[in-house]
């Protein structure tokens, strides 16, 4: 089963069903994973349902987040101004003082990351358990890993709320005080991470030839 | 082993799903060091490494340690115009603590302390047993799943450069410190780092199973994988 250029049985294939959480295998019309206790689902087209709702949900609350402010700042009590800023202006305020490096980095991780992600979970979803070849299932694969991983790196801008607003409590002087944007942010992010984690990974070789790989040397 | 009843297309027994891609794979006793790759999507299904479970469970009483001095001494302290603040992690996350934004707070607090001294302690109870050889306490199984679960939700490092753009935001409006609290979360991230290097979910729940979890007797060698 595991020389080199025999083909690849999938559990699936096998009428078995795989445990996502600790890879243990069980006969198809077992429903929990006795070794790990987590719910075993069959890699099936219907469990992007749940992706589609969380990333929707996800969506929604991305609206308000960028209309809103992520924070109020004031000074002098307001004598010299108070200043709102939404994601946007809070790095266009960044270049303005000329912080270039710090003003690409909250704009990557809360304007680019959030739009990538929203794009790439509804692009993987779209295709998954389409046919494919083995090169365009690595690719996807690949992209819903980065989407995993990058997906927690928007909640820079929700801390650097909270930082500010704890510390720059300078009574008359200066104060900080977080926006309805922080929020509506926050759970923007934690849906689309929910959305993603939702999505299984093994839908996107469901419509592949069952066939090795060149070139990689299989064990275990 | 031998090939032939060393695994059962019918039940399951013996055999390995790739999470990723289900392709199959027969489980095979591996040497601390080695690292396995699945056949179809490359991805690591095992790597082992000797010693694992001790070096995990002093990491996490590392990050334990580590995390009471993050939230209690200072984190950073402003002075402008002789007003001067220092707030702790407590205070970021009182920040918050007024009316609507409270549910904000509480999410805050747990994504940067409670979820890593959580998982911290779910490693500790699902592998201390295991280190010293004898049976895992009960419910082991359920904290190390949770642990794993909660693994993407704990955003100790995401806050750390979070402070660093917080730093430069507010530099134009004050003078800024750093507090004793801020290297210990600097710390934190590397002590996550090397616990990201020696954690081998496949050989864990191995290690669960074969020290006597109940399944459904169908456990394979009793006591290997360090």
């Amino acid at each position: 089963m595991t020389e080199d250029g025999a083909p690849i049985l999938t559990a699936h294939r096998a009428g078995l069903l795989g445990c996502r959480s600790c890879g243990r295998v069980w006969p198809e019309d077992q429903e929990t994973c006795d070794r790990c206790g987590a719910d075993l689902v069959p890699p099936d087209r219907r469990g992007l349902q749940k992706v589609w709702a969380w990333w929707a949900a996800g969506l929604i609350m991305y609206v308000p987040a960028n209309l809103f402010p992520m924070m109020r700042t004031q000074t002098f009590a307001g004598l010299q101004g108070s200043s709102e800023a939404t994601i946007l202006e809070g790095v266009v305020e960044l270049m303005h003082y000329g912080n270039y490096d710090i003003a690409i980095i909250v704009f990557v991780a809360s304007v680019i990351v959030p739009v990538a992600k929203f794009l790439a979970i509804a692009w993987l979803a779209t295709v998954a358990g389409r046919p494919a070849t083995v090169e365009q299932a690595h690719t996807r694969l690949k992209i819903y890993e980065v989407v995993e991983f990058i997906g927690r790196w928007s909640m820079i801008d929700v801390f650097v709320v909270a930082i500010l607003s704890a510390l720059v409590q300078l009574g008359f002087v200066a104060s900080i005080h977080p926006g309805p944007a922080a929020v509506s942010f926050a759970l923007s992010v934690a849906f689309t991470m929910l959305s993603a984690q939702s999505f299984d990974p093994r839908l996107i070789w469901r419509g592949l030839p069952l066939r090795s790989r060149t070139g990689t040397e299989g064990q275990d | 082993m031998d090939a032939q009843d060393s695994f059962d297309l019918t039940t399951g027994r013996g055999l390995m799903a790739c999470p990723r891609c289900d392709a199959l794979h027969v489980e095979d006793e591996l040497q601390p060091g080695e690292t396995v790759n699945c056949i179809r999507c490359g991805g690591v299904l095992a790597k082992p490494r000797g010693g694992a479970f001790t070096q995990l469970i002093a990491l996490s009483f590392t990050t334990v340690v580590l995390m009471m001095g993050a939230i209690f001494f200072p984190f950073l302290e402003i002075s402008r115009m002789g007003f001067g603040n220092a707030t702790s992690l407590f205070g970021v996350g009182m920040a918050f603590a007024d009316g609507v934004l409270l549910p904000l707070v509480l999410a805050v607090m747990m994504m940067i302390v409670g979820l890593p001294v959580l998982r911290a302690f779910l490693l500790v109870y699902t592998l201390a047993p295991l280190a010293q050889g004898r049976a895992p306490y009960r419910h082991a199984a359920r904290a190390f799943r949770w642990s794993e679960l909660l693994r993407p939700w704990s955003m100790a490092e995401i806050f750390v450069i979070g402070t660093a753009v917080a730093l430069v935001k507010v530099a134009g409006l004050a003078t800024v410190h750093l507090g004793p609290a801020f290297w210990a979360f600097c710390a934190l991230i590397l002590v996550n780092l090397a616990s990201r290097g020696f954690m081998c979910q496949t050989t864990i729940w191995d290690a669960i199973e074969d020290a006597g979890l109940h399944t459904d007797g169908r456990e394979m060698v009793p006591g290997r994988l360090s």
